[in-house]
This record gives C-alpha cells, sequence and structure tokens, in this order.
C-alpha cells in the first residue's frame, strides 16, 4: 500500500474520493426524497377502499422488493436509451446516439426500490395510530386538513422513523449499484483510481470507510431525530 | 412487445437459474455457520470477542455488499505475489469462490443479529429453570434455547433469505454469468431491456415466491400447535351442525 496515492491534491486521490462520496450523497438524498413521495402515494393507495389501487400497490411493493435492483437499473437505463432515441429520431430528426441522464437514471431506480420499503414502513406507522384519536378529531370538528397535520402526520412521523432510518441505510448502501452504468459516485471513483494505480484493495477499502463514515453519521443523525420526535412521550 | 426475442430469451435465462441457485444455497449454507458463531460470540462475557463480534457486524452491515465483493475479488489481485506464495491465489482467481465468500461473510453478519435475537427472545427464566433441574449447557442450549430461537427467527430469516437471491445479482458484476448477468449480456445486445425485464425479473419473482412459500411450510411444521388447532376446528364444525338439528 502506498500511502502517497492518497494525498490531497493533484499528485492523490483524496479530493476525487471525496468528491465521489459527495456525488454518492447527492445521489442517495434525492432519491431518498423521491421514495418517500412514491412510499407515501403508494401507501395511501394501500389503505384506501378501492380495491384497485390496493391491488396496484401491493403489485409494486412484491414485485419490486422481490426483483434485484441491478436489474432494475438496467431497464430504466437501457430502456430509457431506447426511448429518448425514439423520442429524439421521430420528433427532432436526431440520428445519434443518446444516453439517459446518469444522475436522474439513479436517482429513479434506487428511488423506485426504496419506495417499496418505504411504503410498507409508512403504511404500518399510519396504521399504529389509534383509530380514536381521529374519531376523538372529528368529534371535536376538526377538519380532514387539520385531522392530517395535528394528529395523524405528528403520530405517523414517530412511529415510521426507526424504519425509515433503515431504508435510509439501505438507499445510501444501494448508490453504489449505480456505479455500473458510469455515475462518478464512489465506487466508480474507486475503480478509476485503482485502475491507474493498480492498487484495487487500497481504494476499495478507502471506498468502504466512506460508506462506513456516511451510514454511522447518519445514524446518529436519525437518533437524534427519534430523541426528537419522542420528547412529548411519557414511558412507563 | 417482441414475442420471438422473449422465446429466445427464455432458455438462455433459465440457464443462470443453476448458478444463482448455487450462489445462493453455498452461501447460506455458510453463513448460518459463520453466523452461530458470531451470536455465540456476541452474547458471550468474554471482554475481547464481544466487541469483536460486533465490530465485525456492524462494518459488514454498514458497508455496501459491491464494495465488500470487488475489495475480495479485485482487491486480491493487490496482493497477488504473497497470494501465490501461500498457494490461495488459484482460489481468489475464481469469481465464483469470491463471490460465494463475499456473500457468506455478507449473510453471516445479518443473520447473526437475527439468531441473536432469537436467543435474547428465549425467557430468561427458562433458562434458569433448565440450570436448577441440572442440564448441561449443550443440553441448555439444545433442548431449550434453540428450539425456542429458531421458532422466533425464522420469519426474520426468511426476508434474509429473499435478500440474498436479490443479492446474488451482484456476482454478475464479477463476470460470472447468472440470471442478471445473462440478462445484461441479451439486453447489451439486442436492446430490449423490456423483454428481457420481464422474463428475469419473473425467474426472481418466482424463486422468490417459492422461497416464501417453503418458510411458510417450516414454520408451521414447527409450530404444530397451531396446525393442530385448526384441524381441531375441523373437527368441531359438524359437531356444532349436529347440535343446531337437534335443536
Amino acid at each position: 500500500m502506498d500511502l502517497t496515492l492518497l494525498a490531497w491534491g493533484d499528485t492523490g486521490w483524496s479530493d476525487e474520493m471525496l468528491r465521489g462520496a459527495l456525488m454518492t450523497l447527492a445521489v442517495a438524498l434525492s432519491a431518498y426524497a423521491f421514495s418517500i413521495l412514491v412510499g407515501s402515494l403508494f401507501a395511501a393507495c394501500k389503505l384506501s377502499s378501492w380495491a384497485a389501487l390496493r391491488i396496484l400497490a401491493d403489485v409494486y411493493t412484491t414485485v419490486v422488493r422481490g426483483i434485484p435492483e441491478l436489474l432494475i437499473i438496467y431497464l430504466v437505463f437501457f430502456g430509457g436509451g431506447v426511448l429518448l432515441r425514439t423520442v429524439a429520431s421521430g420528433i427532432f430528426g436526431f440520428d445519434g446516439y443518446v444516453d439517459p441522464p446518469l444522475f436522474v437514471t439513479g436517482l429513479v431506480c434506487i428511488g423506485v426500490s426504496a419506495g417499496a420499503y418505504n411504503t410498507e414502513v409508512i403504511r404500518g406507522a399510519v396504521q399504529a395510530v389509534p383509530k380514536g384519536q381521529i374519531e376523538a378529531a372529528k368529534a371535536i370538528g376538526m377538519s380532514t386538513g387539520q385531522r392530517f397535520w395535528r394528529v395523524l402526520l405528528p403520530q405517523t412521523a414517530r412511529y415510521a422513523l426507526p424504519g425509515l432510518g433503515n431504508v435510509w441505510q439501505l438507499t445510501l448502501k444501494e448508490t453504489s449499484l449505480i456505479s455500473v452504468i458510469g455515475l462518478v459516485e464512489i465506487m466508480r471513483q474507486a475503480a478509476v483510481a485503482a485502475g491507474s494505480t493498480k492498487e484495487p484493495f487500497t481504494f476499495y477499502l478507502v471506498a468502504a470507510v466512506l460508506y462506513l463514515g456516511l451510514t454511522s453519521l447518519s445514524n446518529q443523525g436519525f437518533r437524534r431525530a427519534e430523541v426528537w420526535a419522542n420528547r412529548g412521550v411519557r414511558y412507563g | 412487445m417482441n414475442w420471438e426475442l422473449m422465446g429466445e430469451a427464455l432458455p438462455q435465462l433459465l440457464g443462470g437459474v443453476p448458478d444463482t441457485l448455487t450462489l445462493v444455497a453455498t452461501s447460506l449454507a455458510l453463513g448460518v455457520v459463520l453466523a452461530v458463531g458470531l451470536a455465540q460470540m456476541r452474547l458471550s462475557k468474554n471482554r475481547v470477542l464481544s466487541p469483536l463480534a460486533y465490530g465485525y457486524v456492524y462494518i459488514f452491515r454498514s458497508t455496501p455488499l459491491l464494495v465488500q465483493i470487488f475489495l475480495i475479488y479485485y482487491g486480491s489481485g493487490q496482493f497477488r505475489p504473497l497470494l501465490q506464495d501461500i498457494g490461495l491465489w488459484t482460489l481468489f482467481r475464481e469469481p465464483y469462490f469470491c463471490a460465494i465468500l463475499a456473500l457468506m461473510l455478507n449473510t453471516g453478519a445479518y443473520t447473526s443479529e437475527i439468531i441473536r435475537g432469537g436467543i435474547q427472545s428465549v425467557p430468561f427464566g427458562e433458562v434458569e429453570a433448565g440450570r436448577a433441574i441440572g442440564m448441561s449447557r449443550f443440553q441448555l442450549f439444545r433442548r431449550v434455547i434453540f428450539p425456542q430461537a429458531i421458532r422466533q427467527a425464522l420469519p426474520a430469516y426468511g426476508n434474509e433469505v429473499i435478500l440474498m437471491v436479490k443479492s446474488s445479482s451482484l456476482a454478475s458484476t464479477i463476470t460470472i454469468l447468472e440470471v442478471t448477468g445473462i440478462a445484461k449480456k441479451i439486453i447489451a445486445a439486442t436492446f430490449q431491456p423490456v423483454e428481457v425485464f420481464i422474463i428475469a425479473g419473473s425467474i426472481y419473482l418466482l424463486i422468490n415466491f417459492l422461497v416464501t412459500r417453503v418458510i411458510q411450510f417450516t414454520e408451521r411444521r414447527l409450530n404444530p400447535q397451531y396446525h393442530r388447532e385448526r384441524s381441531a376446528k375441523a373437527v368441531v364444525k359438524p359437531d356444532e351442525s349436529a347440535d343446531a338439528l337437534v335443536h
């Protein structure tokens, strides 16, 4: 192991690896936000009184949770490419080769995959709010909006936090798969560095340490958020 | 929809199923052995073994499986002369060996937490009772702790098996042609991602469906009391209707 390879600046790879880590964080954060949106939507479908919506949500969670993420990435990346090329040549008469934007592809793939897990987390959390409280809110004349913002949401958030934390960890780790289509995040950067220095172990170890740092830090964050969300709860 | 391509892709993708299943089964079998050891270490009062197991589990659960696979497969290349000297290079040169090693180390970490949870769910009073009537440590484990821990851990382990079926797809990144690897090859050659995705996805869904079925079946076999309740109810019914006739 040659440690001078890890110097900052033009001679070493530290700055490049850190930039990769920022990209990982950017993909993970945007995919996670997307997955909470998707998860809330499908959780609402699962709790809907319409059978069609319930079936739709069941199909979504079953299929996405039962198929490897890598396969979904290939579908979206190559499928998006075919779609873009059809549009480009059909409407704009452009016959060149177009690749779908890597960041968006990653965001959609990881978001859709994490969304299936978040659907279950959010559904469970909504169901954990006692029915009596909603009835009580109705009884004292709260509007639907008030019931949602004052009664349902604060408690759902509290029940969902541990599960959401797990899905965040999953999301963070899954972003590594986006490297297979070429987005320059931690893994891709490590592969590039490993290729040009012939020290793959060193750089994949650096990658592992970066992921370890990111997960440990966000773990702390979620622990604090849980303490905050439970501040009004008395135990025992 | 290109039916012709789907017809051609199906047998090719099915050809990858044995590889996928071998990867999953081998690493799960080895992983359970590792996990039992780790869980015992974690639960022991030894001040070296317990933190060691905790550290192992923490590291393997906090880093992506892809990093672990690359670290073993590509990373070992950095130590090639050393590995050649001790005769291990022939192993680390093999993508199959590296994939199974990585998957095994990874599932071992997750499974050890599942087993730990199962063991800790056994009421301590039962352990004390076992000790009080003079069971040896092995007897206690074999007759009291293990049978209850396995029942508690089984549903969570079922999820882990499904995650492993999905994780085995990462073996395709180190040149192994299991189902996902073949799917990518066909997609890259034909640019018909939807057709290939439907078939490959269905194969994975089918495997995972069978896994959940086997787990459910095992759960029922391990908890015969629920099963007996149900058959008892079935016997009761004719009596009820007979009662109704009498009244």
